[in-house]
């Protein structure tokens, strides 16, 4: 299971250059919106042409601009879960998921029949076969789509923001479903996101879009842990990112906070930013401790969020963020110093 | 009350029902490729297809002339061909068919162009083939706007005089339609004739309005 995007094209204004491959499971294309996600989707799937490139699934070209090959869409076997599902209203949900069958050749009228029922079986579909596409709900149309895709046996699944039209309180349970889906689909499967968690939960491998480009491609965990670039730290969830300079070695100045930092690990001269994540500080110990001040203390419902300023910060900067379990016992008045850990600093270029 | 016959009301009739299925068709085809083309050439083709709206109907009459009258070379050729259109009724087809077209052309313009692209690419995926995704998907969910543009070319097929007149002149039994008989009825003094022709086009255009609403009605009731 394999897959090989190498893509480029020119919109004008905005200029889409896209590598990554994958090696079958599950890899995210983690971008804020406007990245490029859904462009590069739609590039692997036959919808948009690239200018130039190269696009290879399971070892079978999709595209290739210097032999001039560009299957269709309907020769690419990819199972597309649009963001919006893109069932067809004109149709019910059987006839739906029969879409999906439509065009193969090799079953006969009786095998479609089974194997759509089939598909409906396992998808929990059952009762709602006669239902018009605006009569289900956003998890049924949700499983709908994936049964319709499935149904036509696809060699990859691109799934476009699959939880985006959905209510807050339908996700959880959903991403869960999804993960068990995924998890028995043994083939590639692209996950378009730009939220951290569903790509912290859901994929094994993922990739930052950022204007257009993967910025860095990286086994999910290992990317949370040090994301490298100031855009993968922001897009998996750093809330302080500041720029900073690299004295020597083992000497960081970050002029905004006014805070100069002696590390144990050696500091590469690439580094020109750093960034904490907000639940990494602490009152009590750490290698690093400052005095702070502005301090304020705002309740969220199961949090607090602490926004302080380092002592020799200047007024006009935007304060650090600081999140804290509610167990903590906090007293505005009585913070004055802030301390966190060498080991939660992450160096970003 | 002599002069009166039923042969207009079968005359306008065929006339509109033929200009309707061919501007069905190539509203419908040229509507979707337009749609697809770069920005520039997409105004250019967008002007001319709607000019006829806003063209005199005698000045689309005297284009028609120019292309298809017996003294002009395409027109020539097809008469000799054995295919009239000028002073003939299939010449009011034409004519019809002309100056409806903008109304299909736009309306469905207007559906397709609010049509959800991502169905279409969706059933591509799927491996649905490109005439199926037309016909089974495009079509069915733009149905409201395709009718609409339908029926608002067939209304303005039956009711075509200007052109018409041009084309195809007035002669009883052989091209007179409604409207041109009316006109030729009333420069004749015949009032009768021309007040019961204008009765069967009031009735005539009031059913298509009836039509028209009671469909509108129907799709509201079903999206509330």
């Amino acid at each position: 299971m394999s897959l090989i995007v190498r893509i480029k094209k020119d919109f004008g204004s905005f200029k889409l250059d896209v590598n990554f491959s994958n090696e079958g499971g599950v890899r995210s294309l983690l971008g804020a919106s406007g990245a490029g996600k859904s462009l590069t989707l739609k590039c692997i799937a036959g919808i948009i042409k690239p200018d130039e490139g190269y696009i290879e699934l399971n070892g079978r070209v999709l595209f290739d601009s210097e032999n001039k090959i560009n299957l269709s869409p309907q020769k690419r076997h990819i199972g597309y879960m649009f963001q919006n599902y893109a069932l067809f209203p004109n149709m019910n949900v059987y006839q739906n998921i029969m879409t999906g069958l439509h065009s193969s050749k090799e079953l006969s009228k009786e095998e479609k029949i089974n194997r759509v029922n089939e598909i409906i079986k396992s998808f929990q579909l059952e009762g709602l076969e006669k239902h018009k596409i605006d009569e289900i709900s956003g998890g049924q149309s949700q499983r709908v789509a994936l049964a319709r895709i499935m149904v036509a046996d696809p060699e990859i699944i691109l799934l476009d923001e699959p939880f985006s039209a959905l209510d807050e309180h339908l996700r959880t349970k959903l991403e869960m479903d999804m993960k068990e889906f995924l998890s028995k689909f043994a083939k590639d499967v692209i996950l378009v996101t730009h939220n951290r968690d569903e790509a912290y939960v859901l994929s094994n491998e993922t990739s930052i879009i950022d204007k257009g480009s993967v910025v860095v491609s990286k086994p999910t965990k290992e990317l949370f842990k040090n994301p490298e670039y100031l855009s993968a730290a922001i897009l998996t969830g750093c809330k302080n990112n500041v720029r900073c300079e690299v004295k020597d070695s083992h000497h960081i100045y970050i002029p905004e906070w006014g805070l100069e930092l002696k590390t144990k690990q050696e500091i590469s001269k690439d580094i020109s930013y750093i960034g904490i994540r907000a639940h990494n500080f602490s009152l009590t110990r750490g290698d690093f401790s400052s005095e702070v001040k502005d301090v304020e203390v705002v309740e969220q419902p199961f949090e607090y969020l602490v926004r302080f300023r380092f002592k020799n910060q200047k007024e006009d900067t935007p304060k650090v963020l600081w999140l804290v379990t509610k167990d903590t016992k906090l007293d505005e008045s009585k913070i004055k110093s802030i301390s966190f850990n060498e080991d939660s600093i992450l160096l970003l270029k | 009350m002599t002069d009166f016959n039923l042969f207009p009301l079968w005359n306008s009739l065929r006339i509109a029902l033929i200009a309707t299925i061919i501007i069905f068709f190539t509203g419908l085809f040229l509507a979707y490729f337009v749609r697809k083309l770069p920005k520039v050439a997409k105004g250019i083709c967008d002007v001319i297809l709607t000019l006829p709206l806003v063209l005199p109907p005698t000045v689309c009459g005297y284009i028609l002339i120019l292309i298809f009258g017996p003294k002009h070379p395409l027109g020539a050729l097809l008469l000799e061909m054995g295919i009239r259109f000028f002073m003939d009724w299939k010449g009011g087809v034409l004519a019809a068919a002309f100056v409806a077209f903008p109304l299909m052309y736009r309306t469905t313009r207007g559906a397709f162009e609010s049509f959800d692209e991502n169905l279409a690419y969706a059933g591509k995926t799927l491996g649905l083939s490109n005439h199926y995704v037309f016909w089974r998907i495009r079509v069915p969910n733009c149905k409201n706007g395709i009718i609409a543009g339908t029926v608002l070319a067939f209304a303005r097929a039956l009711g075509e005089y200007g052109a018409t007149s041009m084309l195809i002149g007035y002669s009883p039994y052989t091209t007179a339609t409604i409207s041109t008989t009316v006109a030729n009825a009333w420069n004749n003094g015949n009032e009768t004739v021309a007040l019961i022709w204008v009765g069967i086009n009031i009735a005539i255009s009031a059913v298509v309005l009836i039509a028209i609403n009671i469909f509108e009605g129907k799709e509201k009731g079903v999206k509330l």
